[in-house]
Parts: structure tokens; C-alpha cells; sequence
């Protein structure tokens, strides 16, 4: 009986919550009439494509193509620099308790604070709607992430394996490389998706950094609200490309989710 | 086997491999705060390109400017109304979801989604539930009232600061879920058993013995999202944009404004300074209390 009720409860709060998802999905499938129907429609009569075709045929989902490979070229060269950075921590006491803690604390910077300064750089150095400079600033603000995630998973790593394979006669580098690498490989994969759907998600950097070129999907879909107009099918359609992948992702990560959300405070 | 002394070839290997992550990290945490400590003391804008040492100037017209105290005041608000309103859900659904109970893995999988869309796509949504026309939080509104209710949920500032509100309070009520429930699933159970054993009643054995508990986990996730919400910027950008007027404005819009509207770069500069000091101080208050190293 008392498990009767908390599943209804349960049932009902999880209706509620998945209710705004639910309502952006059903418009990116609505006709313009059903969309703009006064009483609302709540399901679309049929699941019409027209919404994504238009996306498709205007060039608008190349701001998707712009998010993809500005969200991964950065995750990887943030996981690369920054697992890097982990392994010295995490093994030697590389700069001490003060330096982990310092790099840490560079994820409180508020981003408005670094946007400025590096816009103003940005139109000096000519990286202004690059690439290049978005890629730069996304693996910089990752990799506090990547390093304080990658150290706490290394450190779960025993040091005898490594040191056995050190008497065998290899090398610092190639211990890490050939051996620590493959073994945090969990770790790494947990780390290297979150720190894409960060990137993915990002907004306030790619509003200011971006201008047509790379302009990143979240920034096209503050284009599509204005006054009167809201071009409501572009927006749901738009925003169901860019959450799509992130549910995929996340359906893969279940059980790292925890951790990877809690900076590794909580193990899951 | 293990070795108190790091070898000195290691310790160079060290830093070798912290090297590249360390250059990275100056160039956005520390360039930037040198040049806005510089530029606040100079005269920028965008009529004037004057460089020379004007002192606290910048610093002496952000203290009598009211749009920013009032977008402090903004900010902090949705923080204080926010933060416990998200750890009280939270832990509410936390304590519902303990116990066993069918298909709780597709709940708590379900639960999640929120938390890890895009902010602009959570305000997307909620731009089109809060529709006073054809979205349907009006209409079910409407029903319970029995006659038609248009309420202009983003522009009425009667009811704007509640639509951002549940916009936030949606997005982030499943992140303290998460970690709280992951938390308590952790916890020993023959500990609030013994508890009840000893006549403690529900309310009793949650405040005193489960609470305690968690309560490092506790105290991480509300920094995070504190945090978080210090420098909230995306999804009132997308619900408002700080309307209607300066109403909704929080500093990250002000100073967003200010740097990128009114090419005020100095008081930008300036603003952004008091920004990092303001938040500093916070949290060292908080950490005062909480050691997070370990």
C-alpha cells in the first residue's frame, strides 16, 4: 500500500518534470497551425519533419557541425593536457597540496569576468569567430575539471603495477602512456563526456566569441527569440538537435553520472 | 614499498607533464586578472581611449551606481530563494526514491535529463510553456479557474522573478537529487534502524542521524551550485534578458551589458574586479567551514 502511493508520487513528479522536454519535442514535430492553436495541442496529429527539414535546407544545422567540432576537438586536447597534469599530481606531489587546490579553484572564476579581457585579445590576435580561439578558451576552462576528475581516478590506480613495469626497465613516459592510460580508461571516457557536454552547452563564451563563421547552436537559438516573432518550430526543432546527443551521452554514462556531476565529491 | 622521497629525475618528469595545463590556466585565470586590475584604473570606452591613471575613479561611480547594487541584489536573491528550494526537492525525492521501489532505475535515469541540457534550451522550453497565449501552463491555469487567464509570465514583474524561478528551480532540483540519493544509498541503513529501534521517529532519525551523515555531500553540492548561481547568466538570457526593463538583471547580464553594449571597457573592468572580490569573500566564508581538499 505505502509503495502504491510513492509510486504514484514517483509517477507524477516524474511527469512533471519531463513535461518541458516532452512539450519541445512534440513542437518540433507540429504543423504551424497546431503550434500556434489557441487552446494548445498536447500531441501533434502526426510526427511531420517539416521543423528539421527547414533547419536542413536554410543551413542552420551547421551551427550543430560548429558545436561538435568545437566541443571536441577542445575535450580532447583538454584531456590530454590535463590528464597529463593529473598523473604528476596524483603521483609525484607535482607543486603540492596548494597547487591542485589552485587549479581547482580556477573553476569559480565567474565567466564573465575572463570573457572580456580575452575578447578584447581575441580582436587583437584576429581569433575573434575562430575555431581556433573558441577551442582554446573551452580546453582552458575545462581543464581544471579534467584534472582535479583524472587525479581522483589515477589515484585509485595501485603504484606497484607501475613500479614493476618501471624495474622491467620502462620509462616514465611510456609507464604512463602503455600502462596508466589503459588502465584509467573508464575514468577517462567518464571524464572526456562530461567535458563535452560542457563545452556542448557552453553559451556565454560562443555569444561573445562567435559572430557567423562558428557560431555554436546555443547562440543560433537565442537568434530565433525576438519580440513578437518567435520563430517557435526553429527553436524546438533546434533545441531537440542540440539535446539529443547530451541524452545519448548521458544513457552511456549512467553510472559515472554521479561522480562526474559532483566533481568526484560523491563516488556513486 | 612506498617511497616518502620522489626521485629527481620524477620531480622534473612532474613538471613536464603539469607544464602545458599550468600555461593554460595563466593565460585565462591570471592575464585576465592583471589586465582588468590595470584597465580598471585607466578610462576606456568606447568614445575615449585614454590610458592614463585615473585612480578609483571606475571604482568610486560602480559604488553610487544603483543598476549594479540592484543587480547584486537581483543576483543574490535567486540564490537565497533558489538554493534551499533545490536541496529541500531534492532531498525530498531523494528520501522518496531510497527505498526500493519498481522501475526505480528508469526514474532516477528519467529524473536526471533536466540537469544536463543546454540552459538556453531549458529556457527555450520554458519560453514556450510560459507562452501567454498558446502555452499550456496558462491553459491549465485557465481550467482550474474555470475562465480564460493570460498571464504575461515574462514580462508582468509581478510574475517574472517565479518564471525564472521555475525555470532554475526545474533545471537543477534533479542535480541535488542525484548526488543526495547516491549519497543516502551509500549510507549504512542499520544506523537509522538502530535509531527507530530507540523510539526516534522519521523526522527524528532524518535530522539527526541521516542528515549528519551526508552532510559533507551536503555541503559540496551547494557550493557547486552556489556557485553556480553567482554568475547565473543563460537561462535569464534566454526567459528575459534581463527584462522587463533591468528587472531581472543579475551582475553577469549587467556586466555582459555594460562591456559588449556600452563599450564601457574600464568600468567593465572595474565591475569585474569587485565581481571576483565579492565572490572571494563568499567563498571563504564558506570554505571556512567546510574543508574541501580532501
Amino acid at each position: 500500500m505505502r509503495t502504491a502511493i510513492r509510486f504514484t508520487v514517483a509517477m507524477i513528479v516524474t511527469v512533471l518534470f519531463l513535461f518541458p522536454i516532452y512539450w519541445l519535442f512534440t513542437i518540433s514535430f507540429k504543423t504551424p497551425d497546431e503550434i500556434f492553436s489557441y487552446p494548445p495541442v498536447w500531441w501533434p496529429s502526426s510526427l511531420q519533419l517539416s521543423n528539421y527539414t527547414v533547419l536542413f535546407r536554410d543551413g542552420d544545422v551547421m551551427t550543430i557541425w560548429n558545436s561538435l567540432v568545437v566541443a571536441s576537438v577542445s575535450t580532447v586536447a583538454a584531456m590530454l593536457i590535463g590528464t597529463m597534469c593529473a598523473y604528476a599530481i596524483a603521483r609525484f606531489r607535482t607543486g603540492g597540496d596548494h597547487f591542485s587546490i589552485w587549479v581547482l579553484s580556477q573553476r569559480m572564476v565567474p565567466p564573465i569576468v575572463v570573457v572580456f579581457p580575452i575578447f578584447l585579445l581575441y580582436v587583437k590576435l584576429g581569433l575573434v569567430d575562430t575555431y581556433l580561439g573558441l577551442i582554446i578558451l573551452y580546453t582552458a576552462f575545462n581543464l581544471p575539471y579534467v584534472v582535479w576528475m583524472m587525479r581522483g581516478y589515477l589515484q585509485e590506480i595501485p603504484r606497484e603495477i607501475e613500479e614493476s613495469a618501471l624495474v622491467d626497465g620502462c620509462t616514465r613516459l611510456q609507464v604512463f602512456t602503455k600502462i596508466v592510460l589503459p588502465l584509467a580508461r573508464t575514468g577517462l571516457f567518464a571524464t572526456a563526456v562530461f567535458t563535452f557536454v560542457f563545452a556542448w552547452n557552453e553559451f556565454l563564451f560562443a555569444l561573445v566569441l562567435t559572430r557567423s563563421a562558428v557560431t555554436t547552436f546555443p547562440v543560433q537559438l537565442t537568434h530565433y527569440f525576438g519580440g513578437q516573432s518567435n520563430f517557435w518550430a526553429k527553436i524546438s526543432a533546434m533545441s531537440v538537435l542540440g539535446t539529443v546527443p547530451i541524452f545519448l551521452a548521458v544513457a552511456f554514462l549512467q553510472r559515472y553520472l554521479v561522480r562526474g556531476i559532483s566533481l568526484g565529491a560523491v563516488k556513486g | 614499498m612506498t617511497q616518502p622521497n620522489v626521485h629527481r629525475h620524477d620531480r622534473r618528469f612532474g613538471y613536464a607533464m603539469i607544464a602545458p595545463a599550468v600555461a593554460i590556466i595563466l593565460f585565462i585565470g591570471l592575464f585576465p586578472l592583471i589586465w582588468t586590475l590595470l584597465v580598471s584604473v585607466q578610462n576606456i570606452s568606447m568614445i575615449d581611449e585614454d590610458t592614463s591613471f585615473q585612480g578609483l575613479l571606475n571604482y568610486q561611480r560602480l559604488m553610487s551606481d544603483t543598476r549594479f547594487w540592484e543587480a547584486l541584489g537581483h543576483t543574490l536573491l535567486f540564490t537565497a530563494v533558489a538554493l534551499p528550494l533545490e536541496l529541500i526537492l531534492g532531498l525530498a525525492l531523494a528520501l522518496l526514491f531510497l527505498e526500493e521501489l519498481p522501475g526505480r532505475p528508469v526514474f532516477v535515469a528519467l529524473l536526471v535529463l533536466p540537469t544536463v541540457i543546454s540552459p538556453i534550451v531549458a529556457g527555450a522550453a520554458w519560453r514556450l510553456l510560459f507562452d501567454n497565449r498558446f502555452g499550456p501552463i496558462n491553459q491549465v491555469i485557465s481550467w482550474v479557474a474555470g475562465e480564460p487567464v493570460t498571464i504575461l509570465w515574462l514580462n508582468d514583474p509581478n510574475f517574472v522573478y517565479a518564471a525564472i524561478l521555475i525555470a532554475e528551480v526545474w533545471q537543477w532540483t534533479p542535480f541535488m537529487f542525484l548526488l543526495l540519493f547516491a549519497s543516502l544509498t551509500n549510507v549504512d541503513p542499520s544506523l537509522g534502524e538502530a535509531a527507530r529501534i530507540d523510539g526516534a521517529g522519521f523526522w527524528r532519525t532524518l535530522w539527526s542521524i541521516t542528515l549528519p551523515v551526508i552532510r559533507p555531500v551536503i555541503v559540496i553540492a551547494l557550493l557547486i551550485r552556489g556557485l553556480d548561481l553567482f554568475r547565473i547568466f543563460d537561462v535569464i538570457w534566454a526567459l528575459t534578458k534581463g527584462g522587463p526593463g533591468t528587472r531581472t538583471e543579475t551582475i553577469s547580464i549587467y556586466a555582459y551589458v555594460q562591456g559588449f553594449q556600452q563599450f564601457e571597457t574600464s568600468y567593465t573592468a572595474a565591475m569585474a574586479f569587485v565581481i571576483i572580490v565579492i565572490l572571494t569573500m563568499l567563498v571563504m566564508a564558506a570554505l571556512k567551514r567546510v574543508e574541501i581538499a580532501r
